[in-house]
């Protein structure tokens, strides 16, 4: 039981830092505003399910506009810091974090919003082994389908196929006549329209504030971390395992919770410094 | 103007002091020079690793917050005296940053940033937890120092003027070590590292001890804002340690200028200023500070100081 309730946080965690690892494996930026676009995305999410009543309808537009957050992020902010070296974007992305916080404190209130599970999908459901909240149930599969849908995308797909080729060699891309930068903006796009998504997907079972992207992202990094940096197999595996061990940890020993991930994170850097699945050598 | 300014850094120590002792009389009040005087502090030592190294750590706060905290500790649960504390404020600041330099130096570039902001938050559970020293959410109250005395003349800690000077007593002498760390072999080596570290390691350098080293003066000197923090506030706030507080030594150190010397301290002093300014204004301050700070990476990444540096250096050059 504690093992569901561990994946069902996992995939939220999986879910984040595949985006994270998107944006990261093609441009090279790791995104600091990606907690903020989580935070962003589960304001959204609750505030169009309260105005409309779908959360269907709700869960197609949150992405949407994340994602063209996302655009617009990359057009104007990150594109003219390409080549200045990797610190740059980082230290721009966590600015832009600063401000979408307090956009979001100034549009919705420093309580933030309540969190709603939508109609039918509250109340528990027999597993076979008790009873476990439908919500949970519905946030594992549908994770399991976006990250299926990514997979498909990068790994069946033309577009996949020049995702790939990118992150291998952008020049020769570049010279058999694919635009680069729409490539660019696009994928840094999709990661953003993903981090949003988590947001509306995950605010059902957390406080949506101004405030909850912060640990989120601390989180997300060590699932990067452990995961290995770059590589989408990691982010996922990676972030079940963590959601696994803090579930578990706050089974036996509810004090530890926070701190077993951040030690988990410590035991694979000290084994593994490259992470479960990152290779040798790409760490920068 | 050009002779100035080398005269300047010629005697940084001596310049930076002269400074700061006159600098509680252009202030609008006393507090705010000494919240400059100490995150100056907290950056320029965040700087030594960042700017001078090429080490971006996200998990700075962690030192602010252990020297704040242990110091705090000390005085309110053991009764120690204000000097103890502020020893003990630093070796443990010391000590935490070995522990996380050990982990955080084995992966590099963007991996570093992420590794010493996740550790960051280790710390910032673990004293958020150890709520019976800590006072957990609400923070550590009551650490004390009202008045003692200094070769027998009583000081009064309670009056700002004298809290500033003595404050920047300690500040002077962090001042004082940090400009003989970069002026030494150390400091020629560290940049070496920045510049190329496979070169660096190429010319027989240890690069991983090096880096090891700076970590821990880095955090030894950011423990030392933490302490110095504690006494001024008489509270630790758990704020100390959120990684916010780490991107604030970030935020500064490019505001001014990263790996320049004063660069630091002038971000410090804008950034606290204008944050002073605009929650006159608005309370909304921090998405003023994250939009001035976005427009600095954007367009003047080498931050004030900087600019002005390199720009005097071009009219040098021209001549």
């Amino acid at each position: 039981m504690q093992l569901l309730t561990g994946i069902a946080l996992g995939s939220i965690y999986a879910l984040l830092a595949l985006g994270l690892c998107l944006i990261f494996g093609m441009l090279n930026v790791v995104n600091f505003a990606h907690g903020a676009f989580f935070m962003v995305g589960a304001f959204l999410g609750v505030y169009f399910l309260g105005i409309t009543g779908n959360f269907w309808f709700s869960l197609v537009l949150t992405p949407l506009l994340t994602g063209c957050l996302g655009l617009v992020t990359e057009r104007f902010l990150v594109r003219p810091l390409y080549g200045r070296g990797l610190d740059y974007p980082l230290l721009l992305t966590f600015g832009l974090s600063y401000v979408l916080i307090e956009v979001m404190r100034v549009t919705f209130g420093i309580e933030g919003l309540p969190s709603i599970t939508p109609d039918g999908l509250s109340g528990t459901v027999n597993v076979g082994i008790g009873f476990f909240p439908k919500y949970r149930l519905f946030l594992i599969a549908a994770t399991a389908l976006i990250i299926l849908g990514v997979w498909f995308l990068i790994q069946k797909t033309r577009y996949g196929l020049i995702i790939k080729a990118g992150a291998a060699d952008q020049e020769i891309v570049k010279v058999l006549g694919v635009d680069i930068a729409k490539v660019w903006l696009l994928v840094f796009g999709l990661g953003c329209a993903i981090a949003g998504l988590s947001g509306i997907l995950a605010s059902p079972t957390r406080s949506v504030n101004p405030e909850m992207g912060i640990p989120i992202l601390a989180e997300s990094f060590v699932v990067t971390v452990v995961g290995g940096m770059g590589s989408p197999v990691g982010a996922v595996v990676a972030g079940l395992l963590v959601g696994v061990v803090y579930s578990m940890t706050s089974l036996f020993f509810p004090d530890l919770a926070e701190l077993s991930i951040f030690v988990l994170m410590a035991v694979v850097l000290l084994i593994r410094p490259q992470g479960l699945f990152g290779k040798a050598g790409a760490m920068g | 103007m050009n002779s100035y300014f080398q005269l300047i850094s010629r005697h940084r120590v001596l310049a930076s002091t002269l400074f700061l002792a006159i600098f509680p009389f252009i202030m609008p009040y006393e507090a705010l020079a000494i919240n400059i005087l100490i995150f100056g502090l907290f950056a320029m030592g965040f700087n030594l690793l960042f700017g001078y190294m090429g080490l971006l750590s996200f998990g700075h706060a962690a030192f602010l917050g252990i020297g704040s905290y242990l110091t705090g500790i000390g005085i309110v649960h053991y009764g120690l005296g204000w000097g103890t504390a502020i020893l003990i404020g630093v070796i443990g600041a010391a000590i935490g940053g070995l522990i996380m330099g050990f982990l955080a130096i084995r992966t590099r570039g963007i991996y570093f940033s992420m590794v010493t902001l996740a550790l960051g938050q280790i710390v910032y559970y673990v004293f958020y937890k150890a709520e019976s020293l800590t006072g957990g959410e609400n923070g550590l109250r009551g650490v004390r120092v009202d008045s003692f005395n200094i070769l027998g003349i009583p000081v009064d800690f309670l009056n700002p003027m004298v809290k500033y000077y003595i404050i920047l007593f300690f500040v002077v002498i962090a001042i004082w070590l940090i400009s003989r760390i970069l002026n030494s072999p150390l400091g020629a080596v560290m940049e070496a590292i920045r510049e190329n570290e496979k070169r660096a390691a190429a010319c027989g350098f240890d690069v991983a001890r090096t880096k090891l080293l700076v970590f821990v003066l880095s955090a030894a000197i950011c423990g030392l804002a933490g302490s110095l923090r504690a006494l001024h506030l008489s509270i630790v706030p758990i704020d100390s340690l959120h990684y916010l507080q780490s991107g604030q030594a970030v935020m500064m150190s490019i505001l001014g200028g990263m790996g320049t010397f004063f660069g630091p301290f002038v971000g410090a002093a804008v950034m606290l200023y204008l944050e002073d300014v605009v929650t006159t204004f608005t309370k909304h301050w921090m998405a003023v500070v994250g939009l001035v700070f976005m427009f600095f990476v954007l367009f003047f990444p080498k931050g004030i100081w900087g600019t002005i540096l390199s720009k005097l250096q071009i009219h040098q050059d021209s001549k």
